[in-house]
């Protein structure tokens, strides 16, 4: 366990590494920088501007003085957006993105998860019909698609709750439901197969044989059967979740922090553009590890050790 | 250490019994005339008697659907002569292929200047809304077959050298594949598409004849090949080790014969049905970097950014709802046959699924 640990976190530091050393390069590859614009301001001006932010030095200064700043976890000010540091962006975001995701989430589950275990519970009856149906909608909607119809319909139809905005319960609904269906979608399939692949198994057919009801065969013993693949699914499908979805943020006008991951990389904003990918790459690992972790505490055959 | 002739082995060849082939299901068949029929559509949209897709008539800006006269004499489908006729192609329908550009003239000689205009209502500009949506199905299934080519040409083998090498050749592959997911792909694109798109580049590489449309499906293509990478890898370290590749192997079939006869064939299906689960996500990532008005530019047309200019026209007093629900629709229903598709194939090719 602690070996699995020391091996998978010291895995997730090259990973780190790696990323940064590609992002940092790919970035400064590219003509033009973070304060390229189409009227110059004065040379002097310019030079200034580039001591303060250290891009006079030469590169491997750069990456240097950058790789150390961020060991002693700073993640540096936002060269595009005034007197912010990383740190301060990613923070505001984060509690819009976060409890964004995590409702949705919990939505996905609960929704995603009941669809999963009815349509399993009778494959090739109406309801198991409906929800492969709805799962493949779900799978294959766009999500702009989703939110744009989801606020024709329920804003301005039938003017049940705000179009945009952030911060009140109402407000969170819409955005949670379209951000949630893609997810719910993914789980109900997941929950379905396994459940069904399950129902074909011995320890079923011993429950059957014994006598067991057949709620109870799907409820107690066959959906332990898709428990591994939707824990695969989600630890990857939260690392992404948390760190914003640039779509439903746009539309539904929330502060998220989905948004500055496009707007950082178009407009070269160096630090945030790095902060942000490291976070992503910094949470995708950790659930991954997580992932494993729940993985072998559930299921005793699988060995961290191997 | 003289090996015995292969052919004493194999001498009587065990009598083969041929397996059922499965048929597709009904929501595979159903999909697969969908997809043709978009398909049909996009090819032969130059010989359809539409608008050009940009013409602007700002007078019958936000008109809805069929609010005028459907059947129309267009007049800027006036047929032309000679360099006349080329500019004029060029103007109304985008700078198009030789074959295209035939399809155009031949429609014109047909139909004069009727027009079917205003079926699916018109957006602020006054532009045909059915038009675009045939024409912008274009470059949304071109994006989706060149990521299919490049996975085909670049995912494949690359996962199958590595899984069949085995040992350093494959940790260093995967590692490279590994790093590269792990940057989110989002940002990725997005900074592909940046540097491509800025000034410099961007000459340099319409110099050599890659235009903006070009370059965007090349940045899409490169991002798509992954996920097929590491399919085929986990296939081929499952066949390399698979009882009857051994089999094959102890019976002295040469190294070649047991990639054509046993492996391919086992591999053709898991590279189907990853196909036909890559396309659909690619055709949906084009829309989305459309969306974020970073995909596909105007005045070329895309499903997806024309439902992002519907979504933009998704305003409260007067909503101009066509603008948004038909190229939605559009997208969605190709999407659905897709993975509809998928689903279907998966049954019939997955070896594993046969009971």
């Amino acid at each position: 366990m602690i070996a699995f640990l020391v091996r998978r976190v010291a895995w997730l530091m090259a990973t780190l590494l790696v990323v940064y050393t590609v992002t940092f390069f790919l970035m400064r590859a590219v003509p033009g920088g973070p304060f390229s614009s189409e009227r110059q301001p004065p040379p002097e001006i310019r030079e200034a501007i580039a001591r303060r932010y250290k891009l006079d030095l030469p590169l491997s200064q750069q990456y240097v003085s950058e790789l150390s700043r961020l060991l002693r976890g700073d993640l540096g000010m936002s060269f595009r957006l005034a007197d912010y540091s990383v740190a301060e962006v990613i923070a505001e975001g984060w509690q819009a993105s976060a409890s964004l995701g995590t409702v949705a989430m919990v939505l996905a589950v609960v929704v995603g998860g009941g669809a999963g275990v009815l349509s399993a519970a009778r494959p090739g009856g109406l309801v198991d019909g409906l929800v492969r149906v709805s799962t493949m909608v779900g799978i294959s909607l766009p999500s702009f698609a989703l939110a744009g119809l989801a606020v024709l319909l329920v804003v301005y139809e039938w003017r049940l709750l705000p179009a945009a905005g952030w911060g009140t319960l109402p407000q969170l609904i819409l955005p949670a439901c379209c951000l949630g269906a893609v997810y719910a979608a993914e789980i109900a399939r997941l929950v379905r197969s396994g459940v069904v692949e399950a129902m074909q198994s011995d320890w079923v057919r011993t429950a059957r044989a014994k006598g067991a009801s057949h709620s109870r065969i799907v409820l107690h013993h066959a959906v332990r059967g898709a428990i591994g693949p939707v824990v695969s699914f989600l630890g990857p499908a939260i690392a992404g979740i948390l760190t914003g979805s640039v779509v439903v943020e746009k539309v539904f006008a929330i502060p998220g922090i989905g948004y500055h991951f496009i707007e950082a990389a178009t407009t070269r904003d160096y630090t945030l553009a790095m902060g942000l990918v490291l976070l992503y790459t910094l949470l995708l690992g950790v659930a991954g590890i997580l992932v494993d972790l729940v993985q072998a505490a559930l299921d005793p055959r699988i060995d961290l050790e191997k | 250490m003289a090996r015995s002739e292969p052919s004493a082995v194999s001498a009587a060849p065990p009598e083969v019994i041929p397996r059922p082939r499965p048929q597709l299901p009904t929501s595979g068949r159903l999909a697969v005339v969908v997809l043709g029929l978009v398909v049909l559509v996009a090819v032969v949209v130059p010989l359809m008697p539409l608008p050009s897709p940009r013409t602007v008539d700002t007078a019958r800006s936000l008109e809805p659907p069929l609010a005028g006269r459907l059947l129309e004499e267009l007049p800027e489908l006036e047929p032309r002569e000679g360099e006349a006729a080329d500019a004029w192609i060029d103007r109304g329908f985008g700078e198009l292929g030789p074959i295209s550009r035939l399809m155009v003239r031949a429609r014109v000689a047909i139909c004069g200047r009727w027009a079917v205009s205003g079926l699916l209502g018109r957006d602020e500009l006054g532009r045909d809304l059915c038009a675009r949506i045939c024409w912008g199905a274009r470059v949304s299934l071109a994006v989706a077959v060149v990521a299919a080519l490049v996975t085909l040409v670049v995912g494949v083998p690359w996962g199958a050298v590595a899984g069949w090498a085995g040992g350093r050749v494959d940790d260093a592959m995967m590692r490279a594949v590994d790093v590269l997911n792990s940057i989110p792909l989002v940002f990725l694109v997005v900074f592909l598409v940046t540097v491509l798109g800025e000034d410099s580049i961007r000459l340099a590489l319409d110099s050599l004849g890659i235009g903006r449309l070009a370059i965007f499906f090349l940045v899409v293509a490169a991002v798509s090949w992954l996920s097929m990478a590491r399919i085929v890898r986990g296939r081929l370290l499952e066949l390399r080790d698979a009882t009857y590749v051994e089999a094959a192997r102890a019976s002295g079939a040469s190294p070649a014969r047991i990639l054509l006869r046993h492996v391919v064939p086992n591999l053709a299906g898991t590279v189907v049905v990853t196909l036909s689960l890559t396309v659909p996500r690619v055709m949906l990532f084009e829309s989305f970097l459309s969306f974020l008005g970073l995909g596909v530019q105007p005045p070329d047309v895309s499903w997806g950014l024309l439902a992002n200019a519907g979504l933009k026209a998704l305003i409260p007093l007067d909503p101009a709802w066509w603008l948004f629900l038909f190229p939605s629709a559009a997208l969605a229903v190709t999407l659905l046959a897709l993975g509809f598709l998928g689903d279907a194939l998966e049954a019939v090719l997955d070896p594993r699924r046969h009971r």
